[in-house]
């Protein structure tokens, strides 16, 4: 080859490239390992973090059952090994996937249309402002404090440089649900979106349908975010909502310490040429065939530069292929089941424990407890990893805990945590002098 | 002559919507231990929902033929030579695949405290000392989760830089040559977006950067190699004229398959760049994701950096958040953990010694095709291709084939098409980046291929104009789906 191309040396490659500018020693990286060798190095950092044991955490990250199935087919190397589908005639495979993608987060939804996936909840929210700024004109997006902390944070980055001002709303102390009246206050003409979760970080359902109409009556859009996925098997479908921006990871993606995980943005039918990222569109060949290719892409960044939706490029694709088998091998009635599994596995363990908030639940609920760390250390020598303590992102509730159960809670290990709270909650003995 | 493909049946396939019947399910969940909830009377009969309608139901073998036959109308790295310039589809190695999947790993819990985490931790310290001693850099944030929006994270740590010197500036420049996520994020960042024109070798013209560059001009954005696989001779030069006028380089890393071992940005003037894991560093594109783009950075921009960073304390890796001129978050955790995994062990498995190799093979194996290609598609660029060659049109456009319907023929020969169009500063661009990991055994195949294009662009061009022939579908109207879109399945 060397021969072919005229050189004598591999090195010539880079004759043109200044001396001065040239790596002269090997990189320091250790040397080449094996495949043995890397397996194990892996094993080991694998074992240096404490997994497998009963975990209460979720906040935006979800321990659900994997069907086996979900990796079978995420392994095929015709969809783990393509790229982006642009050669519509050898990409029908990730096309037709993604379109039924697309078609099950509209059925979930109760939307018109959805994209073909974002990074993840968070920028799939922030997203989610900036099309809301694109329709509206206007510059102001209204946050409810019940959206995941991490989520606010992010839109704050993005919106910091577009002169989008962000505000937040509170919530209602008694049932950790939205204070609409808080919201009445700071909604104006100026505001382009009003964002809520539901189930909200607190895990309490949020009234969707008064939060539009007060937005609505303002002019402004309503975004709905979800963080579980799953509650859509049984919750209503947030279809009073303009743009709904979630997060999937709990379809079949593990938790992997924060992610791979896939977002997803759905919209109504007019709002189809603001919304970010690919679209898959249903077409014909030339033959006459049904068939599906990448559309709309004069929103994109590869068409219309400086001036696009958006500047997403490679999105989540292999992952919102795990969420669309999920969905398929649970179905109409299995999600649905699954939806009531975890139902009542949260309200099992809620109903033994001290509550923050009276306000509907998925899964998650708050209870209080006077040190969410000393407790957790506790169940911790039980071999349970507790829930989240609310006090970082939230110091009104520095005594309380967040905690979600799924259908992987097992009923020994939630009556475990019942009394971790119970013996927290006995006055304690006072130390013999 | 068509040698390395020949047509295979494979079945079609309804969407899972139309082959649904009513009660099939391909789940079984455990038995409940605890009671059941009725829904309605917990959340309020008005939050909860009848069925979702239209969702599928079918059998659990329906679901996983459903998937493969469609995966066998996709076409894969593990199939052949995938030569999308300037994406560089490179072997997935395996073993990435295996580690990614130990349960310790996969099963780590974000909000896991830092103590239950310390192998997680590790493996995103290392991972970031191994991409700055790559890069030169001084530091690195595993935040972003592709190259996109690690560009946007670039740019917002120049812009908090420059507004801790009191000015945040007002444009960003950008090469006309450059990929289109470049401008989109100089605008999402706030910049006004000034494309610069190339020189008749493909590069930035030095003299008349140094004539624009003024107290306006936040950064330039360098694609290295450019786009049209050319090395930039004068990064150097180009730092310092903007650094003398108190701008920052910032570098699009999409292309470090051309440099790693060799040359190091961080050493050369660079300021800021991102790398895209799923390029460089064989973590699988998946149909389009899921990516990584890091950010590496110098010194003087680390302050910045999106919270949390990793510090160790007391022999312990533990996350800092105290810092109080951070951009803030660039997304919510701490980056597509899943993918560094993936990077390091191919880091690990290569070495310094062997990603130079990678380096060394993948610019000698687009060398090696520029040279085969030559006589038959005119070269866009004189000067020296490095990890992928850009050709034009131009000889077959006079028999009125475009670079869109050569690419369509090459799919009947049995290979994915190189990037079409693209960049857009030649008119009629293949863009072609094969990488280390193809044999020259399946480039020369490759090559036979697009000569036997070019002599049928002469002797039969709507062979041509017509293709792909063999493919279970024509060509799709993109037009059509585009002017009325249908966007998702609806019942009849």
């Amino acid at each position: 080859m060397l021969a072919a191309c005229g050189l004598s040396s591999i090195e010539e490659l880079f004759a043109h490239l200044p001396p001065e500018e040239r790596l002269t020693r090997p990189l320091a990286l250790e040397s080449g390992k094996s495949e043995y060798e890397i397996i194990d190095w892996f094993r080991a950092r694998g074992a240096a973090n404490v997994t497998g044991s009963p975990c209460f955490l979720g906040a935006g990250a979800y321990y659900h059952y994997r069907p086996v199935l979900v990796d079978a087919v995420v392994s095929r190397s015709e969809f783990l090994t393509s790229y982006t589908p642009y050669q519509a005639e050898i990409s029908q495979g990730t096309l037709t996937a993604i379109f039924e993608f697309q078609t099950m987060m509209c059925q979930l939804t109760g939307m018109d249309v959805a994209n073909a996936s974002m990074y993840d909840g968070s920028t799939a929210m922030a997203e989610a402002a900036m099309m809301a700024v694109r329709i509206t004109g206007r510059k102001r997006a209204l946050v409810a404090r019940t959206v995941h902390p991490e989520y606010r944070e992010v839109l704050a980055t993005y919106a910091r440089n577009q002169g989008l001002e962000v505000v937040e709303f509170g919530y209602d102390a008694v049932s950790g649900a939205l204070d609409l009246e808080d919201l009445e206050r700071k909604l104006d003409g100026a505001t382009a979106a009003v964002i809520v979760q539901s189930p909200n970080f607190f895990g309490v359902i949020e009234d969707i349908r008064a939060a539009a109409e007060l937005a609505h009556g303002a002019g402004a859009l309503l975004v709905d975010v979800f963080t579980e996925a799953t509650a859509l098997g049984i919750i209503a479908p947030p279809s009073a909502a303009d743009i709904v921006a979630g997060e999937l990871q709990s379809f079949a993606i593990s938790p992997s310490f924060g992610g791979p995980f896939a977002g997803v943005i759905a919209t109504r039918e007019k709002y189809i040429r603001q919304i970010p990222g690919r679209l898959v569109g249903e077409t014909v060949d030339t033959r006459g065939n049904r068939a599906y290719c990448l559309t709309l892409a004069t929103r994109e960044q590869h068409i219309r530069r400086e001036k696009a939706t958006s500047n997403i490029c490679t999105n989540q694709a292999l992952v919102a292929l795990m969420a669309t088998v999920f969905m398929t091998v649970y179905g109409k009635q299995g999600l649905r089941e699954l939806a009531e599994q975890n139902l009542a596995k949260a309200h099992y363990l809620a109903g033994k424990l001290p509550l923050r908030f009276n306000g509907p639940f998925f899964n998650e609920f708050v209870a209080t407890v006077e040190d969410p760390v000393a407790l957790n250390e506790a169940l911790l020598e039980k071999k349970i990893i507790g829930g989240l303590p609310l006090g970082r992102f939230y110091p009104e509730l520095k005594n309380a805990m967040l905690l979600c159960a799924t259908e992987m809670s097992r009923r020994p290990d939630m009556d475990a945590v019942a009394e971790a709270f119970a013996s927290a909650a006995e006055p304690r003995e006072v130390e013999a002098q | 002559m068509i040698r390395e493909a020949r047509t295979h049946v494979s079945r079609n396939e309804p969407l899972l919507f139309e082959l649904s019947s009513p009660g099939k399910k391909g789940y079984q969940l455990p038995e409940r231990d605890v009671p059941p909830v009725d829904a309605a009377e917990v959340l309020g009969a008005e939050n909860t929902r009848a069925e979702i309608e239209g969702f599928p139901e079918v059998s659990e073998v329906e679901a996983i033929r459903h998937f493969t036959r469609l995966s066998t109308w996709n076409y894969a790295i593990d199939l052949g030579v995938y030569p999308l310039g300037s994406c560089t589809m490179k072997y997935n190695p395996r073993v990435n695949e295996a580690v990614a999947r130990i349960e310790g790993l996969a099963w780590a819990h974000p909000y896991q405290p830092e103590p239950l985490v310390q192998g997680a931790l590790e493996v995103m310290a290392r991972l970031e000392a191994a991409l700055a001693e790559i890069t030169g850099m001084d530091a690195v944030t595993l935040q972003p989760a592709a190259g996109a929006h690690g560009e946007l994270t670039g740019i917002l740590l120049i812009r908090a830089l420059l507004e801790s010197r009191g000015n945040p500036r007002k444009k960003v420049l950008i090469p006309d040559s450059a990929h289109g996520t470049n401008p989109a994020t100089a605008a999402i960042a706030g910049y006004a977006v000034e494309n610069i024109r190339s020189n008749e070798r493909g590069m930035v013209d030095v003299e008349a950067l140094a004539r624009i560059v003024d107290e306006d001009v936040a950064a330039l954005m360098i694609t290295n190699p450019n786009t049209l696989g050319v090395l930039e001779v004068n990064i150097r030069k180009i730092a310092q004229i903007l650094h003398d006028k108190g701008a920052l380089l910032y570098m699009d890393g999409a292309n470090m398959n051309a440099l790693a071992g060799i040359t190091r940005p961080g050493d050369n003037g660079v300021d800021v760049m991102h790398l895209n894991l799923h390029k460089t560093f064989s973590t699988p594109h998946g149909g389009g994701g899921p990516g990584s783009g890091p950010v590496a950075v110098k010194r003087h921009l680390e302050p910045f950096l999106p919270v949390p960073r990793l510090k160790q304390q007391d022999g312990k890796w533990v996350f800092d958040y105290q810092r109080p001129l951070s951009i803030g978050r660039v997304r919510a955790f701490y980056g597509n953990f899943g993918v560094l995994v993936r990077a390091l062990a191919y880091i690990m498995a290569h070495g310094g010694e062997g990603l130079r190799n990678a380096t060394l093979d993948a610019v000698l194996n687009a060398n090696y095709i520029r040279k085969k290609l030559e006589a038959h598609y005119e070269i866009a660029a004189e000067a020296p291709s490095l990890h992928e060659c850009v050709f034009s049109d131009a000889r077959q456009a006079k028999h009125g084939v475009r670079t869109g319907d050569i690419a369509k023929r090459l799919i009947d020969y049995g290979f994915h098409p190189y990037t079409v169009s693209f960049p857009l500063i030649v008119h009629g661009a293949l863009m072609i980046e094969p990488t280390e990991t193809e044999s020259k055994r399946e480039l020369d195949a490759f090559i036979d291929a697009m000569i036997s294009i070019a002599r049928e662009v002469e002797e039969n061009p709507e062979l041509v104009t017509k293709a792909p022939h063999n493919t279970r579908i024509g060509r799709v109207d993109e037009v059509t789906a585009a002017r009325r879109p249908v966007v998702r399945w609806r019942p009849k």
